[in-house]
């Protein structure tokens, strides 16, 4: 019984499936919270069972209440779980809830790698699509290592859904984790050429959003996907590449030209309106791009105007909107070809919908001229009108102060015109853009002398009315207004018609309703009024009506002082007493008014909004530390609220007087008073212009431009803008018939010279003079302001991660190939077979399957192009490797050595690769670009990578590398133990033993020997394919009569600061040369060493005597400080000449010369070595071009070998890696390749100085010969 | 990128919401909310972009949308993607939704929300278009849901879990007898 009542409950309880928990929902209407916290509960104790189903139709419906927005994270456990189910049916639940609901910080995802990674194996396709679906959508870090491996091989799955699948998701897998896109990317690129059409839209969806950000990378891959929008049918693919495409042209504009005709085409045949406006948006992109060079695209613009002009006037609103927003971006470049299309436009400002209406605002931006400005604003002010929408209305306002302003005021001839437009602006109710008309009210009156006097006319009236703007509450927005009004009338004053009626205006009690930082700019500024009203009442009145004004400042200003804001309190006290003060004076009957006014004396320039930040820290200066005294006094307009003013913030407290210090150096102030007194661009104050300011910011040297007036109208009261719109057409046609004759003239020069005018509008413009003389005060900058840089990249941007240079994995492994480190991450416990790391894959791959015959065969089909060619180098190989082997045996026996450089080299040799090969591919789409017939071209081009990719798969594998490593440093050891031993041997050596030294194996070769050549090979890459001419390094140092010495210099590899200097003495005479003494002339950075106790500026005695005809060789140790310079040391070599009847004293002077080469020892390394540094990142890199080389090119790596203490890595036919390190142990990477008697070397280096003598020394070694 | 898939209906209930980028339940709501207010407002005889969703992405970011009968289908989407061509991914969503559901309707969204997931993984994945054409989308979900259908599918799961749950019981109730002290032997239950 009791059994079958809980089975009854059960029952009830299992009833309720999705369906049902939605149903009830419904049905629950009143008080669907409870009831859904009591199926919570529900579903709690269902995740309780140990039933699957169960649990997993528990989870289902947590899936439903989460996007009902539950947090449901409590059932993350249960949700993996049910994940795990064997059941696909059960799993695809787990998996959409664990989409819907896992994010990084979800702590059970670390338990569900396992489990991902048993489905991604699944043999059940569905399993692996379900496992991918989800860990799309929750992919962390942690995974995207972990599976990153499991999911590269399930991009070369047999199943296209799942292949496809793979690839999308290996983008959110680069995001995660940035390491794995350099492995993966060859993978990944080969998938745009899949055969299934959804796995080649995945890959290049991919890569597009992977060059969206970092498209320089990518460039390479330019001709793969123009093959690919030439031949796909596929519409999404072609947007995609198209859009791709329209990232890439700014960086290189040869592309665009490309692109100009395919896409014309593509214009021309489409009728998917996505597809043609994506061309048309790509085609933009490029004449963008183009718009400097190519003067000839008229007709492209012409197509893609035409074709957004059919856009927008389509009835369809899509269409429309989006003709808009294209047509805004040729705006920026062409905008004659948009003007001529403004009846649309505007037509569009009436469009009942709100996203056009904004775009055609955005467009109307670019339309103006000086002819059709106020026009166009009269028609604007007419919609704020009529505006429904405050976010519009403000949108309008915006653009209407955007256009006037743009380009520095370019369009505006009236500036009456645009104070009064302003001033109707204010009337606007409830916009929050109050403080933007404020600042341009600022900006205006501020830079345009001209107009101050009528502007301080308005704003006086403004302050007049300030009831009518502060009487809302909702219209607080707009009393920032009231602020710039306060500002103008009093620092322009002295313009003011009635300055008492406007500082009564400013001390009325309303005022202090305002917002504080508006209160403290008017209790400053009924200072600077005061001070006006003082110099007049003071000059034509016997003081009463002066006294007057104080009484009348010291009844007001209370009222501030009790203000709750600080700054306005602050200010009112100072100003109160002062006042106060003042009163004192004038009772007895004392002038003030000079005095009161040289408070705000000064003029003040605009300076603009990034001079303080450009202005370079000069060396040497703490800007934390206080340099004098904190200033006490504190300018008025330093408490302006940043956010208020943007556009023409007064930063630094008044720069009136350019008497300004700029390290403030007390010691060096005399000597720059002088400096400035004799610097021309330093203007100096006028006369008139009174106190010198401690000023505190370095705005030193910024000339003060002094603008003439003329004087405006002047006209009382609110003028409305319309007025002048008026006055202006009658102006003009004034104008117009002035200048009629002199028009014809001026046309047939315009005629001409129209092609070189760029952008200027309608041709007429030229004849609209501005209604006065403007000036407009251009913003100062501080004189050595640096260039603006304002790349402001988000640094949290994960895609700054993936931003990796790909090239040199794409084409050519040999330059970086992936090194171990880069390798993905491979689970131990698996079977080497079963996983493979991608570098043993991309080995296993490279030794049998499809990708590379394919390649291969590819490359065939090159070869026999290359017919003549191709065969010759085949067999030079085959000859090549044979020589390898064989001279690697020799040396083995020779040197004794362990295996491992046999197996080594002969890997190397097996790397067909040239290291070359990325620039090889550089000048493929250099070649690519530069041609005219495409199809042709890209097919090549396409071979050529395939071939160059190929050849470097194996050397991006490089299978045994890691056995060999670790011996590696071993190996170096001995070479340098055996180095140093091979020195103090040849210390003894005489020149004639160098046929013996030949038998032995050297690393070092420092006398002039005929093997040098041979020698110099490092790793056996360098074979002697013809006997190497004779080679030294010893040049002459001085010579006379009676005595020659050449030298030599090696790095000591003991010492890291040590160089030794073997000098040659050669007795020319027929004298015996005795105490000889060796003597340099120190320079801070290098020293001669010398034996303990003698002093710095003592010689070295030469230890033997020269015979006639007899030469010997003496070393002397020198200690360097920095060695990235070349550098001469002076020395003098003195000597007693003696002969049978007499000894005469001689001395020899010197130069000693230590190039930077003489710091750089050779030092084997090998090419995984090699790799791994390179691609370490630290080094920078540098390069030089060597033309009309006549040398083979083995004789030319010898030379650099010999000269220059380099060893070859690398050598495949013609390019070959080098390497050398200095005795301070930086490391020095050359790849040199040649073609047709020119030789490209590429260098890297970590000291950039360095790198760049040491190339600059090659050049000239090769220049010499 | 697709940044976010909201489906609501004309009230602002919310049928399916998919995002690609993690934002909490209140967040998510609001957002939805949020969208709701933009989008609702509009005339059906105006451009289906919208600028300016303030709680997705910045202006990069664009919402582009689809009303159908009582439905609005919300696509947040960054500008690598082309808006005409979301424009035509939702019309397939959608005619792939009919396809599958036999002239859907809010009903069915309302009942199979997870069904819907289904089928939209298919056209989109992780953020990115996956698949757009119409047959290939439905010929999978179709085998998907044959695979479940020979699974049993959880529709048959009640009343294997009331066996289940019984059997579950077992082993506890010998231990509950035994702490009871009465030393009764469990009947072999298992005819259950």
């Amino acid at each position: 019984m009791a059994l079958k009542i809980v089975k009854g409950s059960i029952d009830r309880m299992f009833d309720k499936n999705l369906q049902d928990l939605v149903r009830g929902i419904r049905n629950h209407k009143e008080d669907e919270a409870k009831y859904i916290s009591t199926c919570i509960d529900e579903i709690k104790q269902e995740l309780k069972q140990d039933n699957i189903a169960v649990k997993a139709n528990a989870v289902c419906k947590l899936t439903y209440l989460q996007m009902l927005g539950y947090d449901v994270s409590w059932a993350a456990f249960n949700i993996v779980e049910v994940m795990s189910s064997s059941k696909f049916t059960y799993k695809r639940i787990g998996y959409l809830a664990a989409s819907q609901c896992f994010h990084e910080s979800t702590d059970v995802i670390m338990l569900t790698t396992n489990q991902i990674r048993k489905d991604l194996s699944s043999p059940n396709q569905y399993d692996t699509g379900v496992a991918l679906t989800g860990l799309s959508c929750f992919v962390t870090p942690d995974l995207a290592r972990d599976l990153a491996n499991d999911i590269m091989t399930l991009m070369s799955h047999t199943k296209p859904y799942i292949r496809k699948k793979a690839v999308l998701i290996m983008y959110k897998v680069f995001l995660k984790y940035p390491e794995s896109l350099r492995p993966a990317f060859p993978r990944l690129k080969e998938k745009l050429e899949d055969p299934d059409p959804g796995v080649q839209s995945a890959a290049v969806n991919v890569i597009c959003e992977l060059a969206r950000r970092n498209p320089k990378n990518y460039l390479s891959l330019a001709p793969l996907f123009f093959k690919l929008m030439t031949s796909s049918t596929n519409n999404w693919v072609l947007i995609k590449i198209i859009k791709l495409f329209g990232a890439l042209t700014p960086l290189e504009p040869r592309l665009g030209k490309k692109l100009i005709e395919p896409l014309t085409n593509l214009i021309h045949s489409t009728s998917a309106m996505s597809l043609l406006y994506e061309c048309v948006n790509t085609v933009i992109a490029v004449l963008i791009s183009l718009s400097s060079g190519m003067p000839n695209h008229s007709a492209s613009i012409q197509l893609c105007v035409q074709k957004l002009r059919i856009l927008i006037e389509d009835s369809d609103q899509n269409l429309k909107y989006l003709g808009l927003l294209a047509m805004s971006k040729i705006l920026k470049t062409h905008p004659k070809s948009v003007q001529s299309h403004k009846d649309l436009i505007l037509q569009c400002l009436d469009d009942k919908d709100e996203s056009i209406r904004l775009r055609a605002l955005d467009l109307l931006y670019g339309m103006v001229s000086k002819k059709n400005l106020m026009e166009i604003v009269k028609k604007l002010m007419l919609h704020v009108d009529k505006a429904e929408g405050t976010t519009y209305r403000d949108e309008l306002l915006t653009k209407i102060i955007d256009i006037c302003s743009q380009s520095n005021y370019q369009y505006i001839t009236n500036f009456e015109w645009y104070i009064s437009i302003l001033v109707e602006l204010t009337r606007l109710e409830g916009t929050r853009h109050g403080h933007l008309i404020a600042s341009q009210m600022l900006d205006v009156a501020i830079r345009v002398k001209a107009i101050r006097i009528f502007a301080v006319a308005q704003m006086a009236t403004l302050l007049d009315n300030a009831h009518l703007l502060t009487g809302n509450m909702q219209r607080n927005g707009i009393c920032e207004v009231l602020y710039a009004a306060a500002w103008i009338c009093g620092e322009f004053s002295e313009h003011l018609e009635n300055p008492m009626q406007t500082l009564e205006a400013m001390l009325r009690p309303k005022v202090a309703t305002l917002p504080g930082h508006i209160q403290a700019v008017y209790v400053q500024n009924a200072a600077k009024l005061f001070a006006t009203v003082l110099k007049s009442q003071e000059g034509n009145t016997e003081g009463t009506p002066a006294q007057e004004t104080s009484q009348l400042m010291v009844e007001r200003l209370p009222l501030f002082v009790q203000s709750a804001n600080l700054e306005v309190q602050e200010r009112a006290s100072c100003i109160l007493q002062l006042v106060k003060y003042i009163q004192k004076l004038q009772q007895k009957d004392v002038e003030v008014a000079e005095e009161v006014s040289a408070l705000f004396a000064g003029e003040l320039n605009p300076v603009a909004p990034k001079a303080q930040k450009k202005v370079p820290v000069p060396e040497g200066l703490d800007l934390d530390a206080w340099i004098n005294e904190p200033p006490s006094e504190s300018e008025s307009e330093d408490e302006q609220p940043k956010a208020i003013f943007t556009r023409e913030e007064p930063k630094h407290s008044r720069p009136r007087h350019t008497e300004v210090d700029e390290k403030e150096l007390a010691k060096r102030r005399e000597v720059r008073k002088q400096e400035q007194a004799n610097n021309p661009f330093y203007i100096k104050a006028s006369p008139s212009s009174q106190k010198v300011y401690q000023e505190t910011h370095g705005v030193e040297h910024i000339p003060v431009v002094q603008i003439d007036l003329s004087v405006p109208l002047k006209v009382p009261g609110l003028p409305m803008s319309d007025q002048y719109v008026k006055l202006e057409e009658e102006r003009r046609q004034k104008d117009r018939a002035d200048k009629k004759k002199k028009k014809k003239e001026k046309r047939k020069d315009k005629r001409t010279g129209r092609g070189k005018r760029h952008d200027s509008g309608p041709e007429s413009e030229e004849d609209i003079t501005p209604a006065h003389m403007v000036d407009i005060v251009t913003e100062e900058m501080p004189e050595n302001a640096l260039p603006s840089d304002d790349d402001d990249k988000d640094p949290n941007d994960p895609h700054k991660a993936l931003d990796i240079d790909l090239d040199n994995l794409l084409e050519t492994a040999g330059r970086r190939p992936l090194a171990d480190s880069e390798k993905l991450p491979v689970r131990s416990h698996r079977a080497a077979e079963a996983l493979k790391s991608p570098g043993e894959d991309g080995d296993a791959v490279s030794a049998a399957t499809l990708e590379p015959r394919k390649k291969r065969s590819k490359e065939k089909r090159e070869e026999k192009k290359k017919d003549k060619d191709g065969d010759r180098k085949k067999s030079k190989e085959e000859k090549k490797k044979k020589k390898h082997k064989h001279e690697e045996k020799e040396e083995n026996l020779l040197s004794g050595q362990a295996d491992e450089p046999v197996v080594q080299s002969e890997e190397s040799s097996q790397v067909a690769a040239p290291p070359t090969s990325t620039s090889a591919e550089v000048s493929d789409l250099d070649f690519w670009l530069s041609n005219a017939p495409v199809p042709s071209n890209t097919q090549e081009a396409a071979t050529v990578a395939a071939a160059a990719e190929a050849a470097s798969v194996p050397e991006a594998v490089s299978g045994t590398a890691p056995d060999s490593e670790p011996e590696e440093p071993k190996d170096a050891e001995m070479e340098e133990t055996k180095s140093s031993k091979h020195k103090k041997k040849k210390q003894k050596k005489e020149k004639e033993e160098k046929e013996k030294k030949k038998k032995k194996k050297h690393h070092h070769h420092h006398r002039h020997s005929d093997a040098g050549g041979e020698e110099s090979v490092q790793n056996g890459t360098v074979e002697e394919e013809e006997p190497l001419p004779s080679m030294s390094n010893y040049c002459l140092l001085a010579e006379n009569s009676y005595i020659k010495m050449v030298y030599d210099i090696q790095g000591n590899l003991q010492d890291g600061s040590q160089v030794v200097v073997s000098v040659i003495f050669e007795n020319k005479c027929d004298s015996f040369l005795k105490s000889m003494e060796f003597n340099v002339l120190d320079s801070l950075n290098s020293k001669l060493q010398r034996p303990e106790g003698s002093g710095p500026h003592d010689g070295l005695t030469v230890p033997f005597q020269l015979p006639p005809g007899v030469s010997n060789e003496a070393r002397f140790v020198f200690t360097m400080q920095s060695i990235v310079m070349p550098q001469k040391l002076k020395g003098t070599l003195t000597f007693i000449v003696k002969n049978d009847d007499s000894s005469t004293h001689e001395k020899l002077d010197f130069k000693l010369h230590f190039t930077c080469t003489s710091y750089l020892i050779s030092t084997p390394c090998y090419s995984d070595a090699f790799a791994k540094l390179l691609e370490s990142g630290d080094l920078k890199s540098s390069s030089i071009k060597l033309e009309a080389v006549l040398m083979p090119f083995h004789h030319l790596l010898a030379r650099i070998c010999f000269h220059h203490h380099f060893s070859v890595v690398e050598r495949i036919d013609s390019c070959a890696s080098m390497y050398s390190r200095t005795i301070q142990g930086h490391h020095v990477c050359l790849l040199v390749k040649t073609a047709d008697q020119t030789v490209s070397i590429d260098a890297k280096c970590d000291e950039p100085t360095l790198l760049g003598n040491v190339l600059d020394e090659i050049k000239q070694t090769f220049s010499q010969c | 990128m697709i940044k976010a898939i909201l489906i609501f209906n004309n009230h602002g209930k919310p049928r399916l919401i998919r995002f690609y980028q993690y934002f909490a339940e209140d967040m998510q709501q609001q957002i939805i909310r949020e969208t709701f207010h933009l989008v609702s407002k509009r005339d059906d005889n105006v451009c289906n972009f919208l600028e300016g969703g303030s709680l997705i992405g910045g202006s990069d970011y664009k919402l582009i949308y689809r009303h159908y009968a009582t439905l609005y289908f919300v696509f947040c989407v960054d500008s690598s993607e082309s808006e005409l061509g979301i424009l035509d991914l939702i019309q397939v969503f959608v005619e792939t939704l009919d396809k599958c559901f036999e002239n859907v309707c809010e009903l069915d969204l309302i009942f199979h929300m997870d069904k819907v997931h289904y089928i939209l993984q298919e056209v989109v994945m992780g953020g990115m278009v996956l698949e757009t054409n119409m047959n290939e989308i439905v010929a999978q979900v179709e085998l998907q849901n044959r695979m479940e259908k020979s699974e049993g599918g959880l529709s048959g799961a009640p009343a294997r879990a009331v066996s289940a749950v019984k059997n579950m019981n077992l082993p506890e109730m010998p231990r509950n007898i035994n702490i009871g002290d009465i030393n009764i032997k469990v009947p072999s239950l298992s005819p259950f």
